[in-house]
């Protein structure tokens, strides 16, 4: 054997204490749904891991009537000071619980287990943390002084991220004086549900943040309820079209973070062997499964070949497997239906010309799984360099100019990130400049950070989530005449009332 | 080659000077050496981001290496120390312990594996060579080596005479390894071309009689050269003069070896067997103490040069400490329980 094969190294699912069946979260407890349960599995192995509640129209309605009435009753009257307390509450005990999240993220979603424990979780907790600050400084947000809460939210997120979305989505909303519907993905609601019992290990009043889990339908019920005040989703371009059509003429806020195909551009004075990892960061962390991953590369045409070379030899030393082993860097693709999708795009792209190549990688035989790839001779007209595969598939395209670069860069209905690869500073500001994208790294890449600022242009969404302008995003300004802490009403009737 | 070539005075960068056409240099740079060439060359190797290096080797710092993989990097470790002892109050006395710690360095169970090699002052190359007897040398059955440092270690300062001197002197004690140091000032100050013909020169010295020579490992001392961006030029310039294995440190600076700086070197071992199909050794040396930072060093040297490089030819530990350690820890694999520092012998 040789040292390479590394001995396997699994993290132990000891401390998970799962239940076998999980209800809806509505009003602090956990309550049964109306319609048929579904499974959650692990995509590593297809085995059934909890039955999961499917909430009906009627379970979002009572989960919307819990959080209007804890907004009403108790949130939108405790002072920043107090809300902050319960979010640094829930921010330890995520850290407390920081292992256990991990090893039910990576069991329910098929992400390696070095990436929910290094990078996931921590940042759930830095979420809470950042927000739970904010909650007695919303004078400061930008939005002028006393401003209000929005309400209640209505919040869908992705699969790709579950419990990084959630507190993407939920840490912002109670800071600003919001109380919450979260509906998690169909397919990974466990962190979800596990974080419920941290809200009521937390001591969180019921109703502040209401989980309801489904698929499409309930999702639906849940933004088109109609005393619903903000709606927030991460996910598909064509769900987030589906949304913003059905909330116009209503008097609810919208944010969306939508799709990307981020551009990474690679000049030829990077410096090489930091690019090579930021291009296998960019597409290969958590299986390509990131929005805002660098699923274009674009290389300066002098260096393309060198650079084609190293990040081959690079991919050789990526470890496909078990998400749950701690040397795995490539885990488990999420569904059955993602898998198709990329195995579809991928024959796609051969079809079209592009030359495709994957490391030589054993894959299990249970689970979904697709090899890490990329395809050279990309054609800015190809579906792979045009379509979001969201998986671990790179297309490599070259450009001559910084002009073309950019120019590449900027050409697709997206505009949710890109990277910037030079040891020349001038350089990198002047092309940073004139990327269309709602976040830039340079010489480095999927770097988050909760006080910067995240979101797309064109099809990628509107708004933003992090920092200050994430806090904005649940708030509105002071109302004439008002004062913050005598607000009889519920904010959405006051809205009402000026709509008609 | 006469000390007058390579004693310059510091004017020597503005003009250009004709460098020792030291064989790899010749064949890579081509055309005519001369301190410009070199200069160019070396100017126009990609750059270094240091957040960047941090960061994969944090990554490659959290591989988790258990059981028999773990069993495996143990043994190996031992088999890749130099095993050091470099103080003003060294004895023969103290060498000939050090030969038989490396010789023999867990009393208790012979199935241990002998280190690479043990590391003296010149001065102490007769001790170390007479301490090991049959045993002297790589070439013999079980056998170890013996490495002196030279080059006026650790500071380099001294005239390129004494140098010279101070190389042949322990290759003539029988030395089968020299670690000299590079002149860390006229590498700041942008002499690489004494620099290098300093090294070309040093290498000359390790010729023995016979015509072999003593293998030579090159001191950067990367605490001083304080950039990332100096420790990758010198480097290749320590290659392209034609140095065997290029070391981190002389374990007397902080920092000494860290894991990015042997990261980078590694990169740059690998970078030069893809350019000339030749395999280059690397050293950190100084501050590894613990099995468990040892193991990370094996995950980075197997997944950036590659796994044929854990061999002694390719890759050692400059340490003093670390081998204790390890014997802790092989002994509490094998027998699944912790003994402690009176279980393992001292120096």
């Amino acid at each position: 054997m040789s040292f390479l094969e590394y001995a396997p190294a699994p993290e132990s699912t000891a401390l998970l204490n799962l239940q076998s069946e999980y209800g809806l979260f509505i009003n602090g407890e956990f309550v049964a749904g109306s319609d048929p349960t579904f499974s959650t599995i692990s995509p590593a192995t297809e085995k059934h891991i909890a039955t999961i509640a499917q909430a009906s129209s009627a379970d979002v309605d009572a989960a919307v009537k819990a959080a209007r009435t804890a907004y009403d009753t108790t949130w939108s009257r405790l002072s920043g000071r107090d809300r902050g307390k319960y979010l640094f509450r829930i921010a330890r005990l995520v850290q407390e619980r920081a292992r256990e999240l991990a090893v039910a993220e990576s069991l329910d979603n098929g992400k390696p287990i070095k990436e929910s424990r290094d990078v996931d979780v921590p940042l759930v907790a830095a979420w809470f943390f950042y927000y739970a600050g904010w909650a007695d400084k919303l004078d400061h947000a930008g939005v002028g002084p006393n401003p209000r809460a929005l309400g209640v939210a209505a919040q869908v997120i992705p699969w790709n991220f579950p419990l990084l979305m959630l507190a993407w989505k939920i840490a912002p909303a109670l800071a600003a004086g919001n109380t919450v519907v979260l509906k998690p993905a169909e397919t990974t609601p466990l962190t979800a549900l596990l974080f419920a019992e941290i809200v009521q290990q937390a001591g969180l009043p019921a109703g502040v943040v209401n989980i309801v889990t489904g698929a499409g339908e309930t999702g639906r019920a849940l933004v088109n309820h109609p005393d619903v005040n903000k709606v927030a989703f991460t996910g598909s371009t064509s769900v987030g079209r589906e949304i913003a059509r059905s909330l116009a003429g209503t008097s609810k806020k919208l944010t969306l973070e939508l799709g990307g195909k981020g551009a990474n551009i690679v000049f030829d004075d990077a410096p090489i062997d930091q690019a090579i990892e930021g291009i296998v960061r960019g597409i290969f962390f958590n299986q390509g499964h990131v929005c805002c991953a660098g699923s274009r590369l674009l290389v300066q045409e002098n260096i393309h070949d060198e650079v084609v070379e190293r990040l081959k030899t690079r991919l050789g030393t990526l470890r496909v497997g078990d998400p749950l082993d701690k040397n795995t860097d490539v885990g488990a693709i999420n569904s059955a239906e993602q898998l198709q999708r990329i195995r579809t795009l991928s024959d796609i792209g051969e079809a079209e010309g592009a030359e495709r190549w994957s490391p030589a990688c054993d894959l299990p035989e249970n689970g979904f799984w697709f090899a890490p790839t990329i395809f050279t001779n990309v054609s800015t007209s190809s579906r792979i360099a045009r379509d979001e595969i969201f998986g671990p598939v790179l297309s490599i395209l070259s450009f001559r100019t910084p002009a073309e670069a950019i120019a590449k860069a900027n050409n697709t209905p997206y505009g949710l990130s890109a990277g910037i690869w030079s040891d020349k500073g001038s350089k990198i500001l002047a092309v940073a400049d004139k990327l269309r994208a709602g976040v830039i790294w340079a010489n480095t890449f999927n770097q988050f950070d909760p006080s910067s600022p995240f979101g797309g242009y064109k099809e990628s969404g509107y708004g933003r989530e992090g920092g200050k302008q994430g806090l904005a995003a649940y708030l509105a300004p002071a109302a004439f005449g008002s004062s913050p802490t005598a607000l009889p009403v519920s904010t959405s009737s006051a809205l009402e009332g000026a709509d008609k | 080659m006469t000390t007058e070539q390579a004693v310059r005075p510091d004017s020597a960068v503005t003009k250009d000077h004709a460098v020792s056409p030291a064989s790899r240099a010749v064949e890579v740079l081509g055309g005519e050496l001369t301190e410009q060439s070199l200069k160019r060359y070396l100017a126009g190797i990609p750059g270094v981001d240091a957040v960047g290096l941090h960061a994969r080797a944090a990554d490659l710092g959290s591989r988790s290496i258990k059981t028999t993989s773990k069993a495996w990097a143990l043994d190996r470790i031992i088999s890749l120390i130099d095993l050091t002892t470099l103080e003003g109050a060294d004895t023969p006395g103290k060498v000939r312990s050090l030969v038989a710690k490396g010789l023999t360095p867990d009393a208790g169970d012979l199935s241990c594996p002998r280190v690479a090699a043990v590391c003296v002052y010149g001065d102490m190359v007769p001790a170390a060579v007479e301490a090991l007897g049959v045993f002297h040398g790589e070439n013999v059955e079980g056998g170890i080596n013996v490495a002196a440092v030279a080059t006026a270690f650790p500071s380099g300062r001294a005239s390129l005479a004494v140098k010279l001197a101070d190389t042949a002197d322990a290759v003539a004690a029988g030395a089968d390894e020299i670690d000299m140091v590079i002149d860390r000032g006229a590498f700041l100050s942008g002499r690489y071309g004494q620099v290098f013909d300093e090294i070309v020169a040093v290498k000359e010295a390790c010729r023995r009689v016979d015509g072999s020579y003593a293998h030579l490992k090159v001191i950067l001392e990367t605490g001083e050269l304080n950039t990332y961006d100096n420790v990758r030029r010198a480097s290749w310039l320590a290659i392209l003069a034609g140095g065997d294995f290029i070391k981190t440190s002389t374990g007397k600076v902080a920092p000494a070896a860290t894991l990015p700086v042997t990261l980078l070197m590694l990169e740059v071992v690998r970078d030069w067997h893809r350019l000339t199909g030749e395999k280059i050794g690397v050293k950190p040396a100084g501050g590894i103490r613990t099995s468990k930072d040892a193991i990370k060093y094996l995950v980075t040297v197997a997944e950036t040069a590659g796994e044929e490089w854990l061999q002694p030819h390719l890759f050692r530990f400059g340490a003093s400490s670390l081998l204790n350690d390890v014997l802790l820890q092989r002994q509490k694999l094998a027998s699944g329980h912790y003994s402690g520092a009176d279980y393992v012998t001292i120096d």
